[in-house]
């Protein structure tokens, strides 16, 4: 389903734009707030991050306001009813983004049942690779849910292949070994490992880790669906507020 | 696509995908080093040279006439070089980056203990060494930053979350993913993605197999307990490996803190607090709330401070193989007291938990029994906090005067 509304969107544009946030940070009031700024910039879809106390991917930025929310008194049931809330009254696919945890704490059934009561449109849980799937991407599935995947640039062509199989909705590309928020270059090596990873998968590509200014996102052109623009989001959310965000995007993409 | 590295329902290998890789060359590695029959060789000769392997037992007679029932033998592991077991898994895990070709190795630390293990071993072998330590560690164990510094190491102070041992685990594995091509990280105990819990296991075994020999050896016969204090595991499972098959009742000691009804502890089996989780990178008995957010912990040992324990270890709670007790920071610090009183040695705080532990049981023990205790390592080099510990009114004065001087 996520899939098919990628794609008609893709017939009008040649790249999305997914941004990310975390529920709670810096409280729930600055997320909607936010989330209509992006809405109104002309974002195709919004990652919704529930904030764990170990978020072992994630860089400085997307650390401390993980940190922030739960000390602010994020917990996972009003991240849920707020992330239902926005996929109600905003008309873009929203995903879930945590750590397996909170999803195992909550139970994998009970979560999907929840994202898609709540109108959710899939989940990425990047410490969860397929060899510990256990269900998970089936019982998402039976709900309708998009189960997405990551691929790295030390994926291998065969592993790619098989992660391609599992997954649904498109295909997170790591642009680069690391953690979120650091620079990435934007260079002939990043083109061939897309090359590599549009040649394993017909699911759409995302590109994420390091996605900063509206050059990064030129570069994707053409090489890429979709562009994510997740740390500095947050960096500008932080520096310029909640109006700053959306005049951020709209330069980032404006034609 | 299988899951691997599973004891029981425990372990796994929960990692970002841009890690997989790096994993499977260790699996690799890890295998051929397993299967090369001259390696444990190689390893044993290391550790007699450069460490003080096989580190003895001592029988501990004076305890033993005091608490007046089970016969008390101590395994030596502070006799090992840098003052801990931690040396044994830090030496061979040496070995295996040396065969990986690899130029860089991070560790995490929370006593210190783990960091100047790694950051002399990373001397010896010419590497290039980090150490991540959460802040409240860098207070409390300064000494251990010294050394590791002076040893050539880059110790970075983690400011995040709790900023203890967990959030060094957390950092490390964000350096990891940016730099494995270069860089080993050298996981400190036996917790972790596999294959890190029977990797750290299959190194600090060298402690169960000598022990088992020379129990045989010097009272011709198997102890009928055995003791560790266990943080993510690591002595715990060495010491208990050499006793696996046999008819002995094996005993983990974890850190009672102010007392398990406080809440403020570090109590994952002896207890129902905790409960089972996947974070940082595995599946176990986590400390936590009922979201899954990971819970503040609290031991007067800072080794012992953490919110998760060896799946391999859970997996013997569950099978009931392995016997889990807590001991309070009180009781340890007076179990400590009484060690260094009667016996002349001095058990690291950490290692005094299972002193503790075996403290409460010998006295109703006969004089026919056995028990064994790993110390898994030294207390003298963290006189800091020892002596803030017993509350030495002159250790005060000094530093008060030692400070003095510096402003002076
Ligand atoms: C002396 C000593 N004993 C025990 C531990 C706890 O670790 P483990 O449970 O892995 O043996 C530590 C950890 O730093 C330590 O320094």
């Amino acid at each position: 389903m996520l899939e098919k509304h990628l794609r008609t969107k893709l017939v009008d544009k040649d790249l999305l734009l997914m941004t990310h946030l975390v529920l709670g940070y810096p409280d729930f009031e600055t997320c909607r707030k936010t989330v209509g700024e992006m809405v109104a910039a002309g974002v195709d879809l919004i990652e919704l991050q529930i904030p764990f106390s170990e978020p072992m991917a994630d860089g400085p930025v997307i650390l401390r306001a993980n940190q922030d929310a739960l000390a602010a008194g994020a917990r996972v049931e009003a991240c849920l009813d707020v992330a239902a809330e926005l996929a109600a009254g905003f008309d873009v696919p929203f995903l879930i983004m945590t750590y397996f945890n909170i999803v195992y704490r909550y139970g994998v059934e009970r979560m999907a049942d929840r994202l898609q009561a709540a109108g959710i449109a899939g989940a990425i849980v990047p410490d969860l690779p397929p060899e510990e799937a256990d269900g998970y991407p089936e019982i998402l599935r039976q709900r309708g849910l998009a189960p997405i995947y990551l691929f790295s640039p030390t994926s291998t062509d065969a592993r790619m292949a098989r992660i391609a199989e599992i997954g649904e909705g498109f295909v997170y590309c790591v642009a680069r070994k690391g953690v979120t928020g650091a620079a990435t270059t934007f260079s002939d090596d990043l083109a061939a490992y897309l090359a590599r990873c549009r040649r394993a998968t017909r699911l759409p590509l995302a590109v994420g880790f390091g996605v900063r200014e509206r050059a990064d996102v030129e570069f994707l052109r053409g090489k890429a669906d979709i562009a994510v623009v997740g740390s500095e989001t947050l960096r500008v959310l932080d520096t310029h507020g909640v109006s700053g965000v959306g005049a951020f995007l709209r330069g980032l993409i404006a034609a | 696509m299988d899951s691997q590295g599973y004891f029981g329902r425990f372990g796994g290998r929960f990692i970002p995908e841009v890690l997989v890789a790096t994993f499977e060359e260790l699996d690799r590695a890890f295998d051929e080093l397993k299967r090369d029959p001259a390696f444990w060789q190689e390893y044993v000769d290391l550790m007699s040279t450069y460490s003080c392997r096989p580190t003895p037992i001592t029988y501990a007679e004076n305890l033993t006439r005091h608490l007046g029932g089970a016969r008390i033998y101590i395994k030596r592991e502070d006799l090992n070089h840098t003052g801990a077991h931690k040396a044994n898994n830090v030496m061979g895990q040496g070995l295996l980056v040396r065969r990986m070709g690899k130029s860089r190795v991070i560790a995490e630390t929370g006593a210190g203990q783990h960091g100047v293990a790694t950051a002399t071993m990373a001397a010896k072998f010419g590497l290039e060494c980090t150490i991540y330590m959460g802040e409240v560690d860098v207070e409390r164990q300064r000494p251990n930053v010294f050394w590791m510094e002076r040893l050539g190491a880059t110790v970075v102070p983690v400011d995040t979350g709790t900023r203890i041992l967990k959030d060094a685990i957390n950092e490390a594995f964000r350096d990891w993913v940016a730099n494995m091509d270069t860089t080993h990280y050298v996981f400190g105990t036996a917790c972790g993605p596999h294959p890190f819990p029977a990797l750290v296991s299959y190194f600090q075994s060298i402690i169960g197999v000598e022990a088992r020999e020379q129990m045989l050896k010097s009272t011709g016969r198997l102890p009928d307990r055995v003791y560790a204090c266990v943080g993510g595991g690591s002595n715990a499972m060495g010491i208990f490996q050499g006793f696996m098959q046999d008819d002995v009742e094996l005993v983990g000691v974890e850190a009672g803190g102010h007392g398990v009804e406080t809440g403020e502890h570090a109590v994952r089996l002896a207890a129902s607090d905790a409960s089972l989780g996947v974070a940082q990178g595995y599946k176990t008995f986590f400390l936590q709330d009922e979201d899954g957010q990971m819970r503040e912990t609290h031991s007067v040992a800072a080794g012992l401070d953490y919110v998760g324990v060896s799946p391999i270890l859970s997996s013997f709670k569950e099978s009931g193989r392995v016997r889990f007790e807590s001991a309070t920071d009180a009781e340890v610090v007076e179990a400590l007291a009484l060690t260094v009183r009667k016996e002349g040695v001095i058990p690291a705080l950490e290692s005094a938990h299972a002193f503790a532990g075996a403290f409460r049981e010998a006295s109703q023990m006969s004089n026919d029994e056995i028990i064994l205790i790993n110390q898994s390592g030294r207390g003298d080099k963290d006189i800091f906090t020892i002596a803030d510990a017993f509350d030495d009114p002159k250790w005060r004065d000094f530093i008060r005067r030692k400070a003095a001087q510096y402003d002076a």
